[in-house]
């Protein structure tokens, strides 16, 4: 994992953020400013390290849903590095089927007393706020679930377990919690309105989707470039790597893939943009940039040849690192299940 | 969220009333005479004319030629229409958009003034003889000669796996001149020492005509030299490769649109082990990939379509299109074909059509493995 100062350098170069208003301390872009932070990242061979995570998909839960108190406490401080953010949704028992989580609170005098267990939590082992979903209504399906602000400094009965090892993203912690009867305020609910959670949580996914396939798009472009400069340099049999028929046509293949993922991102976004992005467009892009990044990678690391194979080359961190994006988000079956749902 | 405007492109009502009318021609006049056609193997020269009398062929060229006038969505939008009624004959985007192009931007005025009415009444059927027994993608690979006798040249050679070439009655010839290759218009009808071979039986795309071409000391007059200048040839036909490619795609994406409309029709109706095919996972997700793969091509299609009527699509980016689009609809025509089960061997089903007029759009207009190399050329 990185060390804490990141995020405060992040936050005074102003990278933290770039979407939230000004007036919260936030950049005011828009999607093309997390776009941009996350390709510079991700070129420069770290781009697991979940500043997006922060800045693109938990800002806004804050900045969305958040009462102005809840906005004018916390935001700020997002924005500055001073608060690290995590959000916690998946549970040992429950990962892209939502609705099932365990992780519950029951109302006591003022406030909640949370129950629970979460895993593979980004960013946990820095995070001073942490979103919680958790069933204020087991019996109450979608309608049951609420979203709430936990900060950890002092919470007592919630424990951080280790960080996990994982197959790739090794710069970014990933954790469990354990709650155990943690005491929460009555202002630690989101919005302050119980039973909003699950919607909030869906009407969420298709920019969570969105930054997504940003991230794979960026991941590919880098990967592919390395392997062009690689194919130049690297001599054999007396001729350049790339001299070779089969060199050339791998190469020119990914350059096809990644021209045309490009193309579809940046029409993604300028739908976004324009409020047109729905939660099927948010399913194709995740699932097809996820897939083409780990094939394009995949076709990138064999020129390489041995070296493809040592972690000190980008492309091996690259690899292991771009399995994770057809898991997280909601797997690409469960894309493929909700776009063949609406056929 | 409402969802996502159908294209991106900047259809007019002009548009829109060639659409109507074209969407009618094909459904009502074309499509339903295809499997005759299939048997002659090629379209009779009537239903040229009556295209023509609809104002549906070489809508871009200019008004004073006798053509609409139209730009490029012209095409697109005819293009469209065709591949959705499942009409393989005739092959009026060569005729329109490859062959009267090469008239439009390089003929000299008299050449266009007297060809291009014929082309656009449907008349004259166009068709381009750049393929040779023994030069296919590798133009430099050329025999066929023209040499200068008096006022006139002197066609000598064959060509090959010419579309149209049984049905064209101009047809732009490449020939090798002292000065490169040079492009000649040779009008067929009455033309010693010129004939073209029946139809080529193929393996697909069986209802429009595809020949041999023979010139034996065939006499064509000088001024038939495309644009009056030898040796402009090669250029010509290179400077034309993106926009062919281009509409390639077009027809690649809108066979795998009618691919899958016909696959998720088919799975919500025919019923297995008592639910529907389309309440099987496996069904919705090959459905789900098709789906999205084809929205991609068509954001991928349409983007170069924008660029291209903006004047910034390069020769690398239309070879993406073309290898990327053909070689994905042969995946998604296949993947569909699969989840007709037995029926999707069977020609009754336009699915079957749809498999074996694909394999080919892999191989002309430059196969995909050309295309690679030229994509490879630029890294």
């Amino acid at each position: 994992m990185v060390s804490r100062d990141m995020w405060s350098k992040a936050g005074v170069l102003g990278m933290l953020c770039t979407k939230v208003d000004p007036a919260y301390g936030g950049g005011g872009g828009d999607l093309f400013h997390c776009l941009i932070v996350l390709e510079e990242q991700t070129r420069a061979g770290f781009g697991e390290l979940a500043f997006y995570l922060h800045s693109d998909i938990i800002a806004p839960y804050i900045e969305m849903y958040g009462t102005d108190e809840q906005r004018e406490r916390y935001l700020p401080k997002l924005a500055t590095g001073e608060i690290v953010t995590a959000i916690a949704m998946t549970e040992p028992g429950a990962g892209s089927d939502l609705q099932n989580i365990s992780t519950n609170v029951r109302r006591d005098g003022n406030g909640y007393i949370l129950n629970g267990r979460k895993t593979f939590i980004s960013n946990a082992q820095l995070a001073d706020l942490i979103i919680v979903a958790a069933k204020t209504d087991p019996a109450g399906g979608a309608k049951g679930m609420s979203l709430f602000l936990l900060e950890t400094k002092d919470a007592e009965g919630f424990a951080l377990g280790r960080n996990l090892r994982k197959v790739g993203c090794k710069a970014q912690d990933t954790s469990e919690l354990f709650f155990d009867d943690v005491r929460l305020p009555a202002d630690a609910l989101l919005g302050g309105v119980e039973g909003r959670g699950f919607y909030q949580l869906m009407e969420r996914l298709p920019e969570e989707r969105l930054i997504m396939a940003m991230s794979a798009v960026a991941n590919m472009e880098a990967a592919l470039d390395e392997t062009i400069a690689h194919a130049k340099d690297r001599e054999m049999f007396g001729q350049r790597l790339i001299d070779f028929q089969n060199t050339r046509f791998t190469l020119a293949e990914c350059k096809t893939m990644t021209t045309v993922a490009r193309a579809y991102l940046e029409h993604s976004i300028d739908l976004f943009i324009d409020g047109h992005f729905d939660a099927r467009d948010g399913a194709m892009a995740k699932w097809w940039t996820t897939e083409k990044c780990c094939d394009v990678i995949d076709e990138c690391l064999q020129l390489f040849g041995g070296y493809g194979y040592i972690r000190e080359t980008p492309i091996a961190r690259r690899y292991a690192d771009a399995r994770l994006g057809r898991i997280a988000g909601g797997t690409n079956e469960i894309m493929k299940d909700l776009i063949g749902r609406a056929l | 969220m409402t969802g996502a405007p159908a294209t991106m492109l900047p259809y007019g009502e002009e548009h829109e009333l060639v659409r109507a009318t074209a969407k009618r021609f094909f459904e009502s006049e074309c499509a339903p005479h295809q499997e005759s056609w299939e048997t002659t193997g090629m379209a009779p020269p009537e239903i040229w004319r009556r295209a023509g009398e609809l104002g549906l062929l070489c809508p871009r060229i200019e008004e004073e030629h006798g053509g609409l006038g139209g730009d490029f969505l012209y095409s697109v939008v005819l293009t469209e229409e065709q591949v959705r009624a499942g009409v393989t004959a005739p092959v009026m985007s060569l005729h329109s958009d490859v062959v009267a192009p090469y008239l439009a931007h390089y003929g000299t005025e008299a050449q266009k003034a007297e060809i291009l009415p014929k082309m656009i009444s449907g008349e004259a059927v166009g068709a381009i003889g750049m393929t040779e027994p023994g030069a296919g993608s590798d133009l430099r690979g050329m025999r066929m000669t023209a040499r200068r006798d008096g006022d006139a040249y002197i066609l000598d050679g064959q060509k090959t796996f010419i579309s149209n070439g049984a049905s064209a009655g101009v047809i732009i010839t490449a020939a090798k001149t002292d000065e490169g290759i040079s492009l000649f218009i040779v009008e067929t009808d009455d033309l010693p020492g010129f004939s073209h071979g029946e139809p080529l039986k193929k393996l697909g795309q069986r209802s429009a005509d595809v020949a041999e071409l023979f010139f034996d000391d065939v006499r064509v007059p000088a001024d038939r030299l495309l644009g009056g200048v030898e040796g402009q040839g090669f250029r010509q036909m290179v400077e034309r490769l993106v926009e062919e490619r281009l509409l390639t795609g077009m027809v690649a994406v809108g066979m795998m649109e009618r691919a899958i409309d016909h696959a998720v029709a088919y799975t919500q109706g025919r019923m297995a082990f008592g639910k529907r095919i389309i309440d099987f996972q496996n069904s919705r997700f090959k459905l789900a990939e098709a789906e999205t793969n084809a929205r991609v091509a068509r954001i991928f299609l349409e983007r170069c379509i924008l660029k291209f009527i903006d004047g910034r699509l390069d020769e690398s980016e239309a070879a993406m299109l073309k290898w990327w689009t053909t070689d994905l609809q042969g995946k998604i025509v296949d993947d569909c074909l699969q989840l007709f089960g037995g029926y999707g061997y069977m020609l009754e089903y336009p699915i079957s059509n749809m498999w074996l007029d694909s394999r080919v759009a892999r191989i002309y207009g430059g196969a995909n493995e050309v295309m690679k190399e030229i994509i490879g050329r630029t890294l």
